[in-house]
């Protein structure tokens, strides 16, 4: 631990001496050659999308039924988010790297997408990849390449793309995907669940801990495309897996739609530890461009004694909304909510979490920390909701504000609901605020305005950066910094 | 609008050359610590100080005393480089360099320290992160590589030693929660990890007991060097009978209107601010 700290502060240290302009510095653009389809929503496309896949029957039945409800839904109206209209005729639901034969070595990939990923920091190379973090790399719609497939295949644990889990384990597919989030959930989950592209699939079998990191990289890069991955994790008894994912996207003037659907179960006495560091692009500092991230994210803890732990720092996006959320069916599991969230600019975000206490000695943490800067506006929105059964649950929850300026917004609405008696819940709120005199303090013994928003923003931060795999902590730091950027002063 | 402001700098660099207080240019002017020349400044518009001319040598401590509203708080904030406060006139030169050119942080890194009035809370930043990033700083600033993690803790526990301050104020984070006088002691430790050229105190001894008051005066004087230089701006008497000036000036109205030696604050302490007011308003009608 003591290791950990002193190379999380040396790494800290890189890192401020490291940053010295605030651009969004992944808003480059690949050209690489991409297959898409028209634009626009119809049967029709959905069909097409699933015969480019040559998808089984039941897996095209199961986009038409979310299709057609679909049709029957209307964007939520209740976030605190003022959200443009959006032409879903204007949309490209499918694209993806056209030449895309098998890939056998790395050397098979498109140069020009291997280019994009390095510019990222992402190595597809598992010879030179001494991290030890298994990659899946999702761009625009399509899985390009999975990173130790075969090392893990050893063990038993399945990693690889949605697309390739459908016609190898159509079994584990068809018996888990839509068991947490059902088509029917929610505007922007069903609209996933009629067009989604692909994806991440893993599977931890019985008894094993998975000896690496697992991570999923997307990246959205083709114009006026819309992204919809579909990530299905189980962890089967006993087992553990820690899971990342990160994204990025060009630099453009109109704003590019995402809905992801996540979905965890966890076995008996199974720990999954979900981390995200989202960095879409946010759009320019007058607020034009940007990702629209609309996000469903959920967890069954299905065993006893079973734990699901997200970890989320959200610096991306125009618009976020998103709750990653715990249904805490087996009795003693556990749910974590671990959140960071950046408004600068002209950004939004509405984004918290669900905890569903359904088994006895169930029990709950949410530490939410929202950050806004400039214009940008901050809501916490959670739920924790005892159901009558759920004796002895447990749920703990802190959400934080911090304000850089006077122009931004934070917001809390926090939802109780509790129907037992020996249940106890807690909820802890602050509000503070960045001040000129903090920074002038900092300035008088010799730390740069940057340095010090970093120390003061890091410090505040820490409880949910410490949660993060060692990697992503060091990322998550630098990313936070650049995203608040010039927002003080 | 820019042709005056040409025509004032013009007229200060002269004076500079010519003044005899203030020496020649280079190597003699790097013998003196600060010079402050005429200086003029305002806030939001009103004006505060009204032409300070000020010249502080290495190893000297200088008193800066004078009634409420006097601008000594004004003068520190100049000197330590606040934005609020507008430079209208006037030149301040430390060590030679022309220090209203400089951000705050250069400021610091370049040896001066502000001991604030009232130390500023940043909560979740603990105090040996806070301390280390700005040693730090300072000696990325002279060129020398950070200090490992072992000697900088050993370096924070011989000067938390050297001013008797409460070892587990270092791991909570800076100034939050603090009583007033561990805000002030923390100012005074501070000061001792960084080492300052010239350190200016702001009403550091405002609201101490006897023994805080104690600890803040004996962290001046083991810190004292011949090379170093301290301003200490105070409205009573009672920290100097612990810290022994080399001159005290009172500064009345934007004005230093006497400047003397240790004897003059006990003048000040016996006689009050009042017969000062009447000087200067007696040598205005005069």
């Amino acid at each position: 631990m003591l290791l950990k700290n002193n190379q999380m502060e040396k790494d800290q240290d890189k890192i401020l001496s490291d940053v010295t302009t605030g651009e969004y510095k992944y808003g480059f653009y690949s050209d690489i050659e991409m297959e898409r389809i028209p634009k626009g929503l119809s049967e029709e496309v959905v069909r097409i999308i699933s015969a480019k896949k040559n998808e089984p029957e039941w897996l095209l039945d199961f986009r038409l039924k979310a299709y057609k409800h679909w049709l029957t839904m209307k964007m939520p109206a209740w976030p605190n988010l003022k959200i443009p209209e959006i032409d879903y005729k204007e949309i490209i639901f499918y694209a993806a790297p056209k030449a895309r034969p098998v890939l056998n070595s790395i050397d098979d990939i498109d140069p020009e997408l291997r280019k994009t990923f390095d510019k990222l920091g992402i190595p597809l190379t598992e010879q030179k990849h001494l991290s030890g973090v298994a990659v899946d790399a999702v761009i625009d719609s399509v899985s390009v390449k999975t990173t130790f497939k075969e090392t893990l295949a050893e063990m038993g644990i399945i990693f690889c793309s949605f697309s390739d889990a459908v016609k190898e384990y159509p079994e584990l597919v068809k018996r888990y995907m839509g068991s947490v989030v059902p088509y029917t959930d929610n505007f922007f989950a069903s609209l996933n669940s009629a067009v989604f592209s692909d994806g991440s699939f893993c599977y931890i079998p019985k008894g094993v801990r998975c000896p690496m990191e697992l991570s999923t990289y997307f990246r959205i890069n083709s114009a006026n495309t819309g992204q919809f991955e579909r990530t299905l994790l189980i962890a089967d008894e006993e087992s553990y897996v820690s899971y990342l994912e990160g994204c990025t996207a060009p630099s453009r003037d109109e704003n590019q739609l995402h809905a992801a659907i996540v979905e965890i179960i966890a076995e008996k006495n199974a720990e999954v530890k979900y981390s995200t560091v989202q960095n879409w692009y946010p759009g320019n500092k007058e607020g034009l461009g940007g990702v629209f991230n609309f996000v469903t994210k959920r967890g069954m803890c299905k065993g006893e004694n079973s734990k699901i732990s997200w970890t989320q720092i959200e610096t991306g996006s125009a618009i976020t909304w998103k709750y990653p959320s715990c249904i805490l069916r087996g009795d003693n599991s556990t749910g974590e909510f671990y959140s960071v969230a950046v408004t600068n600019n002209h950004q939004q975000a509405d984004t918290g979490t669900k905890m569903i206490h359904i088994g006895k000695n169930t029990k709950s943490t949410i530490v939410s920390k929202g950050i806004s800067a400039g214009h940008g506006q901050n809501s916490y929105r959670g739920l924790v909701k005892v159901l009558k059964n759920a004796s002895n649950a447990r749920n703990f929850s802190q959400c934080d504000s911090l304000l850089l300026g006077d122009k931004c917004g934070a917001h809390t609405f926090p939802y109780l609901e509790v129907d037992n008696q020996t249940a106890i819940v807690e909820h802890e709120a602050t509000t503070s605020k960045i001040g000129e005199d903090q920074i002038f303090y900092c300035n008088q013994r010799g730390i740069s305005t940057e340095d010090a928003i970093g120390l003061i923003v890091n410090g505040y931060a820490r409880e949910v950066i410490n949660k993060l795999p060692m990697e992503f902590a060091v990322e998550a730091q630098k990313l936070l910094q650049i995203s608040l950027e010039g927002s003080v002063g | 609008m820019g042709g005056k402001n040409q025509g004032k700098k013009i007229k200060v660099i002269e004076t500079s050359r010519i003044s005899p207080p203030l020496g020649g240019m280079g190597g003699k002017n790097k013998s003196i610590m600060l010079i402050i020349n005429n200086l003029k400044a305002s806030i939001g518009g009103k004006s505060i100080l009204k032409g300070i001319t000020l010249e502080v040598k290495p190893g000297e401590i200088h008193a800066i005393m004078g009634p409420n509203g006097s601008g000594k708080s004004t003068l520190a904030a100049v000197l330590a480089g606040r934005e609020f406060v507008e430079v209208t006139e006037g030149t301040v030169t430390y060590l030679g360099k022309n220090l209203l050119d400089m951000s705050a942080e250069d400021r610091a890194k370049e040896g001066i320290f502000l001991g604030f009035q009232y130390p500023i809370e940043i909560p979740g930043v603990s105090m040996v992160n806070f301390m280390k990033t700005a040693v730090n700083e300072h000696r990325k600033h002279k060129g020398l590589d950070p200090l490992s993690a072992s000697d900088f803790l050993k370096l924070m526990r011989d000067k938390k030693e050297l001013v008797e301050i409460d070892s587990k104020l270092a791991n909570r984070s800076v100034n939050e929660g603090f009583s007033g006088g561990e805000k002030k002691k923390n100012e005074i430790f501070q000061m001792a990890m960084l080492e300052p050229r010239l350190a200016i105190l702001d009403e550091t001894d405002s609201g101490l007991d006897i023994d805080a008051l104690r600890v803040v005066a004996n962290g001046v004087n083991k810190l004292k060097r011949p090379d170093n230089s301290f301003i200490v701006i105070t409205h009573y008497q009672r920290l100097l009978d612990y810290i022994v000036p080399d001159v005290v000036h009172v500064l009345y109205d934007g004005r230093i209107v006497k400047t003397a030696g240790k004897e003059l604050a006990l003048e000040l302490e016996e006689k009050g601010y009042d017969w000062i007011k009447k000087e200067v308003e007696n040598n205005v009608l005069s």
